[in-house]
């Protein structure tokens, strides 16, 4: 795979590092001069000087041949305008963007610019998974392909608890696909019952999230309603 | 007509002072308070009392966009000192507030190229320099 990576900080030199030893090639921009020669000395042909939001810059570094275009500057602005030119001019399929203030990650939506990471929301949903009062954990979110992967504990009293899958009232477009009881997970059949303190995988639609946890974890729903 | 003008250096003071002779409401925004200091040069009376608005912040702050009125703006021109910013911002003001008419200025003559290609009203005073240059050259 040839990935053209936009920023050589902490975050961008590192990336280019690994995915080198991963057998990837790699152009790595830099914008500043003295950076870039200290980089130049470990990664060579590897890294190119230049702003990464010149266009001819990154016709030099090959953007044309990208399978991926990274911009990780320290500028929300400059990595989102990397990955719309990228995207769209060079017509890269694949980008990933960070984003360095998480206020900014709407405009990111709103110029379609995704997966757009976030150090913040990463951290936020580290905490999520690992604070077990929060009802509902996403596992895994995949907006454009409309489908999500939640973990809910089964809390006391919940309608869910004691019955079996079959008999659980789940909204139309969700489906539990494992269970998790014990430190073991399964794949539960139609009479499996579900047991209080189990934890719960579904896949469903967007959007369902509160119909779930009435479900499952009636009380969590306060805290995990974000 | 209402012209929001964001970024307040030698041309967005200049053409903010122009509008507001001209009988448009003008609000400016710019991250430096000090930039205000431009708008009075050369004046008899104050920005503000010469019916002026001012709004300190930074033009991708949503809150600063609307404090500064972009709801209302008629016109949206973007003339901060860097490019990718003002690229961004233009795009916020047509696809989020759709202002009706957007001005952006690039000084990167390829990045102004592309984006004018891509429905964005630009203005390269690079281009225009070279151009001038080629003038006074008499070169082709």
């Amino acid at each position: 795979m040839y990935v053209v990576v936009a920023g050589a900080g902490k975050v961008g030199w590192n990336l280019a590092r690994e995915l080198i030893g991963k057998g990837h090639e790699v152009t790595l921009l830099e914008n500043n001069r003295r950076r870039y020669l200290t980089i130049e000395e470990e990664l060579e042909h590897s890294v190119q000087y230049g702003d990464a939001s010149e266009l001819w810059v990154l016709e030099r570094a090959g953007i044309q041949r990208a399978d991926l275009v990274i911009a990780v500057t320290g500028d929300d602005e400059d990595n989102l305008l990397i990955c719309q030119i990228a995207r769209e001019k060079y017509l890269c399929e694949r980008i990933i963007a960070r984003v360095n203030n998480p206020r900014n990650v709407q405009w990111f939506d709103l110029l379609g610019i995704k997966p757009a990471v976030s150090a913040t929301d990463l951290i936020l949903r580290l905490i999520e998974h690992e604070v077990p009062s929060y009802g509902l954990v996403h596992l895994l979110d995949l907006p454009a392909e409309q489908l999500e992967i939640i973990e809910v504990e089964v809390t006391t009293g919940a309608p869910a608890a004691g019955k079996s899958v079959e008999q659980i009232d789940l909204p139309e477009g969700s489906l539990i696909i494992s269970v998790l009881r014990g430190g073991k997970g399964f794949v539960p059949k139609a009479d499996t019952v579900v047991e209080m303190g189990d934890e719960v995988l579904l896949v469903l639609d967007p959007g369902l999230e509160e119909a779930i946890t009435k479900q499952f974890a009636p009380d969590g729903l306060g805290e995990s309603a974000n | 007509m209402f012209v929001l003008i964001v970024g307040a250096g030698r041309v967005g003071s200049t053409i903010a002072r122009l509008a507001l002779s001209a009988g448009h409401q003008v609000s400016v925004l710019d991250e430096d308070p000090l930039s205000h200091e431009r708008l009075d040069e050369g004046q008899s009376t104050s920005w503000e009392d010469a019916g002026g608005r001012f709004t300190v912040g930074h033009a991708i702050e949503i809150e600063a966009l609307e404090e500064a009125g972009i709801d209302d703006a008629d016109v949206f021109i973007a003339s901060t000192d860097g490019d990718n910013t003002n690229l961004v911002i233009a795009q916020i003001a047509q696809r989020k507030f759709e202002v009706e008419r957007v001005i952006v200025r690039v000084m990167d003559p390829a990045r102004a190229t592309w984006y004018s290609q891509q429905g964005l009203h630009t203005i390269c005073p690079t281009s225009a320099a070279i151009g001038e240059f080629k003038a006074a050259l008499e070169i082709a």
